[in-house]
């Protein structure tokens, strides 16, 4: 089963619908026992760290995202999806899951914020998830990024103005900074990538 | 590097397409989707419906083209024309809508665009400014296709929509609009100089080298366009091979 974490803050809808493209059906996942039975876990989000993170507790879905991702289910976060796995984010200083080291700041850059539109993905690790995107385009919409505190974690990056990590990988999981459910074919790729790498693990 | 942006518009009307364009097998049907589809597999990298059609029975019909849409259409979608409640930006978002761009609305109640940023967020909510050129020197905003005025200037206007909360700001030129003669450079690039927020430019694309004058000269985000690509004159391809070939950074 996949899971797609329904906190209130997500846009669900293009997410399920690039996941039917790819003939594959994402379980609205609202409670901790819908995440308990998860074999992969998708979690999006547009929007600020903070209400969405109050969401979050008040499911209860904090703890079963954390539990999950210590137990090894392939975890893709997207967005604000990737963002809430770190410590702490300088919007609102949210405190965030903490899964990640590092916190969550504003892009400085001497160019527009938000950053929106496309952008390429630079600098790719190999990793299941992230295979065959390198130096593709994706589909940005964001001014806060992700400051890992290991360099370990970091999976690709992307410059407006100035280079900023917009991917993440440690082992199962995945994060990134664009919308993969936005980004046409690229975008599907990833997701495709990750429902196998999702199969793969299932059957190990 | 941020790449610039080519944005078809599509006018909508009861669910239907209600200009013309060149996809041959298509236009008998005039369906949105179809065409929405076309234009992204051609590398669009935005879609913008605008609906024409304001009526609460085309307000029904436009949220079910944009769910129609966002199930097979993985690029961005903006959808504007006539909204005037946050309750209708939502129901528009939660049927696959990216961004929403709002207009009249703006205008007769800026607090529109505070209160749907707040609820929504800045990165979906577009505000269009219609500006015409008026005697002297600058540019004034008009509603309803340049027909009406609002005493209000328009660079001033973009500058509070930013300040109000507006995430982008889609900038039509009345005068250039439908002349097929190029957009008006010298209005894009006040907006643009007095703006911290992506500008997208509409209203006058006639040839490629109009959309590499209005992203570089005007400096816009973004060039928005509907004629060039919907007579077939200039496909997408074509036009994202002349800018990539000016230098100018796009997604091929």
């Amino acid at each position: 089963m996949i899971a797609l974490i329904d906190y209130g803050a997500g846009n669900l809808r293009s997410v399920e619908n690039a996941l039917a493209r790819l003939n594959a059906t994402a379980t609205i996942a609202a409670t901790p026992e819908d995440l308990d039975r998860a074999q992969a876990i998708l979690f999006p989000g547009v929007g600020a760290a903070a209400p969405a993170m109050a969401s979050l507790r008040d499911r209860g879905l904090d703890r079963a995202v954390i539990t999950a991702i210590r137990n090894g289910v392939p975890f893709l976060g997207i967005c604000l999806g990737m963002q809430l796995l770190f410590e702490r984010s300088a919007e609102d200083g949210a405190a965030c899951l903490g899964i990640i080291p590092g916190t969550v700041e504003r892009l400085n850059t001497r160019e527009k914020l938000p950053h929106v539109g496309w952008n390429t993905l630079e600098h790719v690790r190999p990793h299941p998830v992230l295979e065959g995107i390198e130096g593709e385009a994706f589909y940005f919409v964001h001014s806060y990024v992700v400051l890992p505190r290991h360099p370990a974690v970091v999976a690709g990056d992307t410059t407006h103005g100035v280079p900023f990590v917009s991917a993440i990988a440690r082992q199962g999981l995945v994060g990134v900074q664009f919308h993969p459910e936005r980004s046409g074919t690229a975008g599907l790729r990833l997701l495709e990538n990750f429902l196998r790498f999702a199969k793969v693990e299932a059957a190990a | 590097m941020l790449l610039k942006r080519i944005i078809p518009c599509l006018d909508t009307a009861g669910g239907r397409v209600v200009k013309g364009t060149h996809f041959q097998q298509l236009r008998d049907q005039g369906d949105p989707v179809a065409l929405a589809r076309a234009y992204s597999e051609d590398g669009a990298d935005e879609l913008t419906f605008l609906d024409i059609d304001a009526t609460p029975q085309g307000r029904a019909t436009l949220v079910d083209l944009v769910e129609r849409t966002a199930y097979e259409v993985f690029i961005p979608l903006t959808v504007g024309g006539g909204i005037r409640e946050v309750d209708e930006i939502r129901t528009l978002l939660r049927a696959g809508a990216d961004k929403v761009s709002i207009q009249t609305a703006a205008v007769q109640r800026p607090e529109l665009i505070t209160e749907a940023a707040r609820a929504f967020g800045s990165q979906c909510i577009v505000v269009a400014i219609d500006a015409k050129r008026v005697a002297g020197d600058g540019w004034m905003a008009f509603t309803h296709g340049g027909r009406t005025p609002t005493g209000i200037e328009a660079v001033g206007w973009a500058i509070e929509a930013q300040h109000r909360g507006a995430g982008e700001i889609l900038l039509t030129s009345i005068d250039a609009d439908g002349t097929r003669a190029g957009y008006d450079l010298e209005l894009t690039r006040a907006v643009v100089d007095a703006v911290q927020i992506p500008v997208i430019a509409s209203g006058g694309a006639g040839h490629p080298k109009d959309l590499e004058a209005v992203l570089t000269v005007g400096r816009a985000d973004a060039a928005l366009a509907a004629s060039i690509f919907h007579s077939g004159a200039f496909p997408i391809p074509q036009v994202k091979a002349y800018l990539a070939g000016h230098g100018i950074p796009v997604r091929i």
